[in-house]
Formats: structure tokens, C-alpha cells, sequence
């Protein structure tokens, strides 16, 4: 059937199998080289294998929870925003999530997503207790910090490609509410936003949007938004009386892709100064749900339909801290320049960070999304060339463009010692992705 | 006002396990029962888990109609709901041929789903109370070639429901029959399904738990089968017999 990873780009056909029980998915995993796929949320072709995907959505059960470590232990195709309705009134909260609660855990493991607060907790696999992962023999092997640690530390990050992430122990974080104190700073400029975010490095969530289409003395005008859980004694009376609030249904869609013609560079021009002076004149402190802090594109549902039938590729690389203010100039000048500005780009301060293959590096990541066209492939080519002479890295879950040459710039040595890791453990005859063949991984 | 238990028979397939999850969600204790209930442990837990809910397992096999009494004897408590999502597709080219493999779907379709809702109907009879749910098909509305083995033990039970309902209406007993169309399961896994006609089995659990709630008679897990259906049995039986749906 036909699939594709969140940015509807590329788009192919895959055979596609659904098992139900570890003998099933054995089954799948032994009879060709075959990639796990979650709630498909990585933007590009991370969870696509023409001959062999397996939908690990029926694996969606949780197993136990611990009040007092707050630790649960669920199957890979258990979602985050399952795990969220769950917990949330219960008062626990992820203590990592990416930007969107339809991710399945596995999927999250794969991709070792970071959240508006790597800068204090890191990414998600710090709050892992243990994996267990089908590895190339079909056998299920429990990993941790102490056991099995090569393959834990590998499988974290390893989108997949290590083998197939079964069940997951992690930790949730104890809240007092569902609501989050938000303050939000106007930037005029990539240094001042530069600036907000090293001396907001208490703050536990923190992340700027920026305007990609301003220029000159502009250039990289922001907002930087702040956040804290809010605890119940600072709550104001109307949150109060909602201390956990629930999702309601979302109440808008995009109910098919929209014609190219809707996303031109005048509606961008005008979403981002919309944006920008409201954020301008609610310069202050307010306190937001949990679901429009963290989520604000999931309550738009199919949003990635807004780019047009062709799809979108996003576009996200850190940069190392000593580099980051001239790289990132660089680049939104030739962002701004080539008027291809995107809906949404977001700046964020990444924590330190050491990793086997994770994304994140102490620094600043940066993304974009680029309705697909031939310059903007171009564009997106001459980003990662910039980010390999920054010394930085680009995010594999949200990649459907680079090469295997534009890989090794950026990350050589790392992907040296995870060939011959695939290769010693038999991984790279068992898992294999359209971006793992893409890249030669 | 506490909920009472909900017990799902068949509590293997997805449209059960489904239904299991709302009335879960909602508060309800759940009762499961299948054959081999021990392997249903994992739903245990996840209820358990994500509900806090009190979730029990019991052995059921809807053919062995001589222990329904017992098996509904031996529950912790006599639940306020029963589901009851029993049945098997078989394969009708074989089937026709086979003679004890029809007899098999008839049984598994009609005749163990009517004996225990009997034992049910009773006990919930004398006490007044109560919902049953019985899970049909609009395979059972008419006979076609393709399907007529399934679909004449799905009428069957169909039948049997809507005379459970005359009966016990008065009774504050009621039935609801569940006519799904296609459903996207491990059942019709092998099955190419038009996507439009086809419901998630969460859709058919959620007009399950609006039927209890709100005292429906019969449901389809789309509105569009309604139509559809009405279609079809109005098509004259010289034309029908003709036709190849």
C-alpha cells in the first residue's frame, strides 16, 4: 500500500504487515530486511521498506505502573498522547515529548526525540529505564544502562535500524497541574534571541519561533517563549476549576491538500507578521493548557496537508555553541534570501549531550519546512552543506533529502562506528529503511 | 453511582476488545471471557494500567452450550452489560462442500450466542435490569452466494435478538443488535475493502456504548449500511438472484 512519513514526501508503495504477537513479528523480521514503523510521524522515508515495513500498532499495549518511580512499562505502538490521557489526570506528564502527541513510543526511541527542555532534561532516552529489542535473530533481548548497554545505547537514536524496539520502560514526571505559565519575549534579532536563551537556562522550557523572512538589522527577529508547570497555588481561579484539562475533540482539519498556489511567499509573509505583533502585544505572562503549549499543530488536524499534494521536507540541524551565531546567520540569509521562508521555523537551545547516534549536541538546532520543489531541494542541499562547515548535525527523523556523502560531512565518525556496529551484529542484513539504503547506513 | 461489570463474549476479536476499551474508559468493571482467557492477560494489564479498573478473565466456549448455565454461575457478579461479539466468518467455497464446517459457522454464529444470552435474558429477567448487545451482521439481512452460510446463521441470531428485545422490553431488560459492516479486523484482514464503507472497530464500539446509554434499538457501525441495506433488501428476488453482490 501506499506510504509515506509525515511530510507526504516520498510517497511509495510498501508491503506492509500487521503482526499481532512476538512469533508474528518474528516472522515479518526473518523474511527479508524489513523496518519497524510507528504512528509514521518521521517527516521523511525513515519508516519505509518497499518489501517489508511492519505496522507495530497493534503492539499498544501498556503493562505496569509504578506510582512511586513513576516508571511504565508499555509496548512500542502505545502513543504518547494514549499515555498522556491516561496519566495526566492521574498528575504525570512525559517527562520528553517532541511537538506532537501522536508519535508511538517506539517511534520516539528510534528517533531519540528532544523536547522544549533538552537544555535541562536532555532527550528522551534519558528518562529510559530498559528496552526490550527484537534483534536480527529474531530473539527478544531486555536492554539497559547496565545490560546490554551496547545495544540500549545504540537502539537509542538508531531509528530502527538496530532492530525492532518491542517494549519500552520510562519514567513520567509527578505535575501538580495541567497548565503551564508562559512567558513570551519579543527579539528583534537573532543575537537578542541568542542572548534570551543563555541567560533563560534555568527556565525548563524555552524555544523561539523565528520571522525566516525578515532581513538586514531584522534578520532572525523572534519570540521566545518561555515555560514553567504551573503549581496549583499560582493558579488563577478559571484554571483552577479545570486542573487537568482534557483534549476535546480537534476542532479543526484540513480536509485535503490544498492547491500550491495557497502557501505562496505573500500567506507566509502574512502568517509570520500575524504571529509576530500578537506575540508583541501579549508581551507577558499567561497561563496556557498543556495541549496548546506542547501541541499547538495537533489540534489542526492533518496539517501536513496544508503544503499541497506534493509534500514538504523539513529541514533540522544543531550547530555547536561556538559556532552557532555566525552559522545561523548565515543561514537564515540565505533562507531570507531565497524567499522560500517556511510556515513555521523554531530555534531552540539544546543541553549537553553524549550519545552513540542521537541528533542532539550541546548548541542550537534549527527547522524549517519547505514545501517540495526542485529549489527548495536545493536550498535544503545548501543548508547541510552549512551545517557540516558549522560542525553540526541534521535530524534523521525529519530528513528525506540528504545523500550519503552530505551524511558523512556532518557526522563521520559516528556513522563509521554505526556501519560496523550493523554490520558485526547482523543488523544491517536484517533492518534496513529507504533513508538507511538513501544514506548507506 | 457505581458502574457494574461489562462482560465481553469473544473478547479476542478487535470489535470486542474495542468495546471492552470504552466501557474501560468510562468507568465500567470489565468481565472478559474466550477460550484459552489466559492469553488475554496482556489486555488485563493494559486495562488495568491506563483505566484502574477491575478487569476478570474467563474461560468461555460459546460451543459448549451445556456449562452457558455455569459459566455464567461462576462470575464474580452478574454483570449490568453483556457484549456478545462471538462469531467465525468460516469459508463459504469450503463450507458448502463440507457439511460439518457449515454446521460449525451455524453453531459458532447462532446457536452458542442464542444459548447464552438465554441464560443471560433469564437471570437478567428476574432481576429486571440489564443490556444485552448482540453483534449480527448485515451479512444476515440477505442470503447472498458468497456468504450465505454466515449470513443465514448472522439472520438467525438477528431474529433471535429482535424477539428478545419484544420479549423483555417490558421487563427493563434491553437489547440492542449491532449490525456492523465492514470493519477493518483481523476477521477481514484478507479482505479488500472499500476504505469509505469501512469502519475502525473504535467507531463500532463508540455506537455500542451510545446504544446502552441511550436505549438503541439496532445499529450500524456507519450510517450509510442503513441505506445501503435498505437498498438491498428492497431489490426483488428475480433481479437478486441474478446478481452477483
Amino acid at each position: 500500500m501506499k506510504l509515506s512519513g509525515w511530510g507526504k514526501y516520498p510517497v511509495v508503495d510498501c508491503q506492509l504487515s500487521k503482526p499481532r504477537s512476538e512469533e508474528e513479528l518474528s516472522q515479518s523480521v526473518l523474511k527479508s530486511n524489513a523496518i519497524a514503523r510507528g504512528n509514521g510521524r518521521a517527516y521523511g522515508d525513515s519508516a519505509l521498506n518497499r518489501t517489508n515495513t511492519i505496522d507495530m500498532r497493534k503492539f499498544s499495549h501498556m503493562l505496569s505502573f509504578d506510582p512511586k518511580s513513576g516508571q511504565l512499562v508499555a509496548e512500542s505502538g502505545v502513543l504518547l498522547s494514549d499515555i498522556i490521557k491516561a496519566f495526566l489526570p492521574r498528575g504525570w506528564f512525559p517527562i520528553v515529548t517532541p511537538g506532537t502527541r501522536f508519535v508511538s513510543l517506539g517511534g520516539m526511541v528510534a528517533a531519540d526525540v528532544h523536547g522544549k527542555n533538552h537544555h535541562v532534561d536532555g532527550s528522551f532516552g534519558n528518562c529510559i529505564d530498559w528496552l526490550d529489542v527484537m534483534s536480527a535473530d529474531g530473539n527478544v533481548m531486555r536492554c539497559s544502562r547496565t545490560e546490554n548497554a551496547e545495544l540500549f545505547n545504540w537502539t537509542i537514536g538508531g531509528m530502527g535500524l538496530t532492530g525492532v524496539i518491542l517494549r519500552v520502560a520510562l519514567r513520567l514526571r509527578s505535575v501538580n497541574t495541567g497548565w503551564i505559565r508562559q512567558t513570551t519575549h519579543v527579539a528583534q534579532n537573532l543575537d537578542t534571541a541568542i542572548d534570551m536563551f543563555e541567560d533563560s537556562l534555568d527556565a525548563t522550557y524555552s524555544v523561539a519561533w523565528i520571522d525566516c523572512l525578515s532581513s538586514g538589522d531584522a534578520l532572525g527577529r523572534s519570540l521566545v517563549m518561555l515555560g514553567e508547570h504551573a503549581t496549583l497555588s499560582e493558579l488563577p481561579n478559571k484554571c483552577r476549576a479545570n486542573l487537568f484539562p482534557s483534549v476535546s475533540k480537534p476542532k479543526l482539519a484540513v480536509p485535503f491538500s490544498l492547491p500550491r498556489f495557497c502557501l505562496n511567499t505573500y500567506s507566509v509573509r502574512a502568517f509570520n507578521a500575524l504571529y509576530y505583533w500578537n506575540g508583541k502585544r501579549g508581551d507577558a505572562t499567561s497561563y496556557v493548557n498543556w495541549n496548546s503549549y506542547f501541541y499547538p499543530l495537533d489540534s489542526i488536524m492533518n496539517w501536513n496537508r496544508i503544503y499541497g499534494r506534493k509534500g514538504f521536507a523539513q529541514f533540522q540541524c544543531v550547530l555547536p555553541l561556538g559556532n552557532a551565531r555566525t552559522s545561523l546567520n548565515d543561514m537564515l540569509e540565505e533562507i531570507a534570501a531565497s524567499g522560500r521562508g517556511s510556515f513555521l521555523a523554531v530555534l531552540k537551545r539544546f543541553g549537553k549531550q553524549e550519545s552513540r547516534f542521537s541528533f542532539p549536541m550541546e548548541g542550537y538546532t534549527l527547522a524549517l519546512d519547505f514545501p517540495i520543489s526542485n529549489g527548495s531541494v536545493s536550498l535544503i542541499q545548501k543548508l547541510g552543506q552549512m551545517t557540516a562547515k558549522g560542525g553540526g548535525r541534521i535530524y534523521l527523523a525529519k530528513d528525506s533529502i540528504m545523500n550519503a556523502q552530505s551524511l558523512r560531512a556532518t557526522d563521520a565518525a559516528r556513522v563509521a562506528e554505526f556501519e560496523t556496529m550493523r554490520q558485526t551484529s547482523g543488523a544491517a542484513e536484517r533492518f534496513a529503511s529507504m533513508q538507511s539504503e538513501r544514506l548507506k547506513l | 453511582m457505581s458502574n457494574g461489570p461489562v462482560l465481553i463474549l469473544g473478547a479476542r476479536s478487535d470489535i470486542a476488545q474495542a468495546t471492552a476499551h470504552e466501557y474501560a474508559e468510562h468507568g465500567y468493571p470489565i468481565q472478559l471471557a474466550a477460550r484459552n482467557s489466559e492469553t488475554l492477560q496482556i489486555i488485563k494489564h493494559d486495562f488495568e494500567t491506563r483505566y484502574q479498573i477491575q478487569v476478570t478473565l474467563h474461560d468461555f466456549d460459546v460451543l459448549d452450550v451445556e456449562r452457558h448455565a455455569e459459566f455464567v454461575d461462576g462470575l464474580p457478579e452478574l454483570p449490568e452489560i453483556v457484549v456478545c461479539a462471538v462469531g467465525a466468518l468460516g469459508n463459504q467455497e469450503e463450507d458448502e462442500k463440507d457439511i460439518l464446517g457449515a454446521a460449525q459457522i451455524i453453531r459458532s454464529n447462532f446457536e452458542g450466542p442464542a444459548s447464552i444470552l438465554a441464560v443471560l435474558a433469564n437471570r437478567f429477567e428476574k432481576r429486571a435490569s440489564g443490556s444485552l448487545v448482540g453483534i449480527s451482521s448485515v451479512a444476515g439481512e440477505r442470503g447472498r452466494a458468497t456468504n450465505y452460510i454466515y449470513g443465514s446463521a448472522k439472520a438467525g441470531f438477528s431474529a433471535y435478538l429482535s424477539g428478545l428485545r419484544n420479549r423483555l422490553s417490558k421487563k427493563g431488560v434491553h437489547v440492542v443488535t449491532v449490525l456492523p459492516g465492514f470493519v477493518d479486523t483481523k476477521m477481514t484482514e484478507s479482505l479488500d475493502l472499500p476504505e469509505k464503507l469501512t469502519a475502525q472497530p473504535s467507531e463500532v464500539a463508540s455506537a455500542i456504548v451510545r446504544a446502552t446509554k441511550k436505549r438503541k434499538n439496532i445499529v450500524y457501525s456507519k450510517p450509510v449500511w442503513a441505506f445501503i441495506m435498505t437498498v438491498i433488501r428492497s431489490i426483488p428476488e428475480f433481479l437478486f438472484k441474478k446478481m452477483r453482490i
